[in-house]
């Protein structure tokens, strides 16, 4: 009879509670029209979608960089669910040819079978809502996560009107719950022009578009057009800080003048949301006019995970082929026209100055003489940038917002600092949960008993717990009597 | 006369070595397949209170200094809690302190509102718990950075990205080891290479049984600092970090195949067991936010106690079986001395000598249910 280690986690995974032939995570154009054309096929389909997500979330930047500029509209979630299903129609369509749509669930987590994962019993979805987490099966999924915004740091970024250009079209396409009126757009690309072109048509007033390049960077007639409707188009900008209130803020400071204004929007790019694929280990490659890291696809489509396909803008975003390049002087821009103390970790309060220096956070208190040695040159001297490590040291990306607001200039910082090219930038992992969830709502409150029965605080072996000196004598026996299989409960 | 060691792993056991032996003013290099305590010397809880451990009296007495002694910030705090939510996980922690007093480490049985002073967050359902005056906890990313900063300090050297691919041997002792960089002479080596060890081993005819495991842990968002962050129960090992965060391991490992190279090492949905567990032991942390979970693969012998060892003239071998983290200021002493002297100065190891493990049956690990699941 073959013998099984009663503390190992074989057989203690459950299986998904529902299972679906085909899953679709993310209800965008084109999440929404996979799930009807599997639909149509005669495929049990379940797509998900984290809008309208918790304001709590939204507070802290996850998944768009919102930068408090939320009404109180967010508040109310029915409201949301509402404004969701009128702004995309084709919901309705998913919902009458039997989509199980779950709005306001996240997707946290993916489990294939892989070497280290033997023990898992299917591939699996991890999802939650407000309230509770669940395992879902499938035959396939299909993952249209989207873009999440392109962050980079400047004097003054970490205040209320700060925000991204998918936060800004968040708050007013989806929510309908955008809480400035005067904005100055950060870029002149095509992001930009639409993100223009939607506050204009919201009644909002714009500052200016600012460019970092010599000339505008976006279609020329719908730049025309802008500029024809009285939006100034700035161009070989250099941005020193913005300025505000108690309300975030109010004056963005360029080299020799300042713009009013309540919001700052990031047009500059737009990252593709590859975390749930990239946590799960799909193979990534680097595609500069992509948008940077993207999943490896066939031609079908499908990942290197099994049964995993990436369609939409979490495949790749359609950009000109030197976007990395183009966000690389943005950030050497920023970098030369801010204090070293500017802060490029929000979460962790980390400045440029401790990320390059590779030195410890503040709240450890002084810094030992000899940290004070220690660069990111020395330790380029044993390697390559390794954004991973230097994260463990300084922190940057270590917090709530989970690197979403600082995972590109770091990035970006890091390869500058070691000559490297935009493409060759150091990456760091992603790691599930792929959005913050709470304990009690991650936990698995209806866990089968065989999980409780074989749990041991570690491997479940008393020698290894013996006192040294009673190694061997009789007291050992006397302690494994006592204290029973797990030594160390 | 000064000699060149060169050290196979800079996993957090590899590196202290490394620092002791630099620091007596011995040329060393360690070699490492990728960056300095990738493994899971920095994936582990930062538990520094395994006091079954020879090495404990050392580590304990090490722990306070290693910051001046090294140079770079641990995060060491002494100290732990160990708090109990059913009569049973009592009755154990209560056998676990007349243990620890016996033994000379202070240990005080607490009821339920002490715990809950010491560490704010745990639950009212807390029965009682007992806290130790010893042991205590670090933060194990810095620390190992800390041994390799301090290691370099000292004129050590160390290369990452540089795997060993085999040792060189001519006269019944190694003389060098094989890198991709080139073939790297020696006086004395030392394999501290984790789950990696015992392939590099085999070529010499030295048998070491090891079966490595996957375990996980997860990490919330900080929360206020308790006067004791280092609290253990429920099933958990773990600690409040410096900065707040609650970092929590424990529940069940995967045994995985043996393989060369860079170990696979996902997360399973056992993070929500995990997180059940956390949020029942402080339940006042409940609404915190999980950030992150990560897994480390862990190497065990068959007893899961260390091989600390000197064989084959001038092969050093440092294995803590999972245990190695709190014990590193002590273990790299000790294997210091072993590679110089051929004994440990400062206590008895000899019960963690290799030869135990003679005449162990080819199946050990079959007979142990130490093998991968079948796949699904």
């Amino acid at each position: 009879m073959t013998i099984r280690d009663a503390f190992a986690i074989d057989g203690k995974l459950p299986l998904p509670t529902a299972r679906h032939d085909t899953i679709v995570v993310g209800a965008g154009a084109s999440g929404t029209a996979a799930a009807i054309a599997a639909a149509r096929a005669g495929q049990s389909v379940l797509l998900v979608d984290e809008n309208p997500v918790a304001p709590d979330l939204m507070r802290t930047d996850v998944p768009l960089f919102y930068g408090l500029r939320m009404t109180g509209a967010v508040e109310t979630p029915d409201r949301m669910v509402e404004t969701l299903l009128t702004t995309n129609p084709a919901l309705e369509t998913a919902i009458e040819l039997g989509v199980e749509v779950a709005l306001g669930t996240s997707a946290w987590g993916l489990y294939t079978p892989q070497p280290g994962l033997a023990a898992l019993p299917a591939p699996m979805l991890g999802l939650a809502d407000a309230t509770r987490s669940w395992l879902v099966g499938f035959d396939r999924l299909i993952v249209a996560a989207g873009a999440r915004d392109l962050v980079l740091g400047f004097p003054g970024w970490d205040q209320p009107g700060v925000m991204g250009a998918l936060g800004l079209a968040a708050l007013l396409g989806r929510y309908n719950a955008f809480a400035g009126r005067r904005i100055a757009i950060l870029g002149s690309g095509d992001l930009a022009l639409k993100t223009a072109e939607m506050a204009l048509a919201h009644g909002l007033d714009i500052a200016a578009l600012v460019e970092v390049r010599a000339t505008p960077q976006g279609d020329q007639a719908r730049t025309a057009a802008l500029a024809a409707a009285g939006v100034p188009i700035l161009t070989n900008a250099s941005i020193h800080r913005a300025e505000g209130g108690a309300n975030g803020v109010e004056r963005l400071f360029l080299a020799d003048h300042s713009l009013d204004c309540d919001t700052i929007c990031l047009a500059i790019g737009e990252v593709p949301a590859i975390e749930l694929l990239a946590a799960a280990g799909t193979r990534l490659e680097v595609a500069p006019a992509r948008g940077g890291h993207v999943p490896l696809l066939d031609t079908d489509g499908t990942t290197s995970l099994p049964g995993v396909a990436a369609i939409g803008r979490c495949a790749g975003i359609t950009g000109s082929a030197d976007t990395l390049a183009y966000r690389a002087e943005w950030a050497a821009m920023f970098a030369v026209a801010s204090p070293p103390d500017t802060i490029v970790c929000q979460c962790e309060a980390v400045t440029r100055d401790d990320l390059i220096g590779v030195q410890p956070p503040r709240y450890l208190g002084p810094r030992p003489p000899a940290i004070a040695c220690r660069t990111l040159a020395t330790l380029l001297a044993d390697g390559p940038p390794d954004q991973d490590q230097i994260k463990r040291l300084t922190r940057a990306g270590m917090g709530v917002c989970q690197g979403r607001r600082c995972r590109e200039q770091v990035a970006a910082l890091l390869a500058a600092a070691a000559g490297l090219p935009p493409e060759s930038a150091p990456f760091t992992g992603y790691r599930a949960p792929v959005r913050p969830i709470p304990l009690a709502v991650l936990a698995d409150w209806a866990e089968a008993p065989g999980m409780a029965d074989g749990w041991d605080v570690w491997f479940g072996l008393p020698a290894q717990w013996t006192p040294y000196r009673d190694i061997d004598t009789p007291r050992e026996a006397m302690h494994r009597a006592i204290l029973g299989g797990g030594g160390h409960l | 006369m000064t000699n060149h060691v060169v050290i196979i792993g800079a996993g957090v056991t590899g590196l202290s070595t490394a620092w002791w032996l630099a620091r007596a003013g011995h040329a060393v290099t360690v070699l490492d397949k990728g960056v300095v305590g990738w493994e899971a010397s920095s994936r582990n809880g930062g538990g520094a209170s395994h006091y079954h451990s020879p090495l404990f009296a050392e580590e304990q007495r090490l722990w306070p200094l290693m910051d001046d002694l090294l140079g770079y910030p641990t995060e060491y705090v002494r100290g732990r809690v160990i708090a109990a939510l059913t009569e049973k996980q009592l009755t154990h922690y209560h056998y676990m302190a007349d243990m620890f007093l016996e033994l000379g480490y202070a240990t005080d049985r607490i009821e339920s509102a002490e715990c809950r002073a010491l560490s704010p967050l745990l639950s009212p359902a807390t029965l009682g718990g007992i806290r130790l005056h010893f042991g205590g906890h670090a933060n194990p990313q810095r620390t190992v950075q800390a041994y390799a900063w301090a290691t370099q300090d000292h004129g050590g050297r160390i290369l990452q990205h540089t795997p060993a691919l085999g040792l060189t041997t001519a006269g019944g002792r190694v003389t060098a080891v094989d890198t991709p960089r080139g073939r790297i002479g020696c006086d004395a080596v030392v394999i501290a290479a984790g789950p990696q060890s015992a392939a590099l081993l085999a070529p010499l005819g030295i048998e070491l049984p090891l079966a490595a495991a996957r375990a996980e842990m997860i990490v919330t968002e900080p929360a206020p600092l308790m006067p004791v962050g280092g609290v253990d129960g429920n099933g958990l090992y773990g600690r409040q970090t410096l900065r707040g965060n609650l970092a929590y391991g424990g529940g069940p490992h995967e045994w995985l195949a043996t393989e060369a190279g860079s170990p696979s090492r996902p997360t399973s949905p056992l993070s929500r067991n995990l997180a059940r567990r956390v949020a029942e032991l402080l339940p006042a942390a409940a609404k915190l936010r999980v950030i992150r979970s990560w897994a480390g693969v862990v190497e065990n012998t068959p007893d899961g106690r260390p091989v600390l060892d000197r064989v084959h003239d001038n092969v050093t071998i440092g294995i803590m079986s999972g245990v190695g983290f709190g014990l590193s200021p002590a273990s790299g002493h000790a294997l210091a001395d072993l590679v110089t002297d051929g004994r440990c100065s400062f206590a008895d190891i000899d019960k963690l000598r290799l030869a135990r493990f003679t005449g162990l049956a080819a199946d050990w690990r079959e007979t142990r249910g130490w093998f991968p699941a079948e796949a699904a």
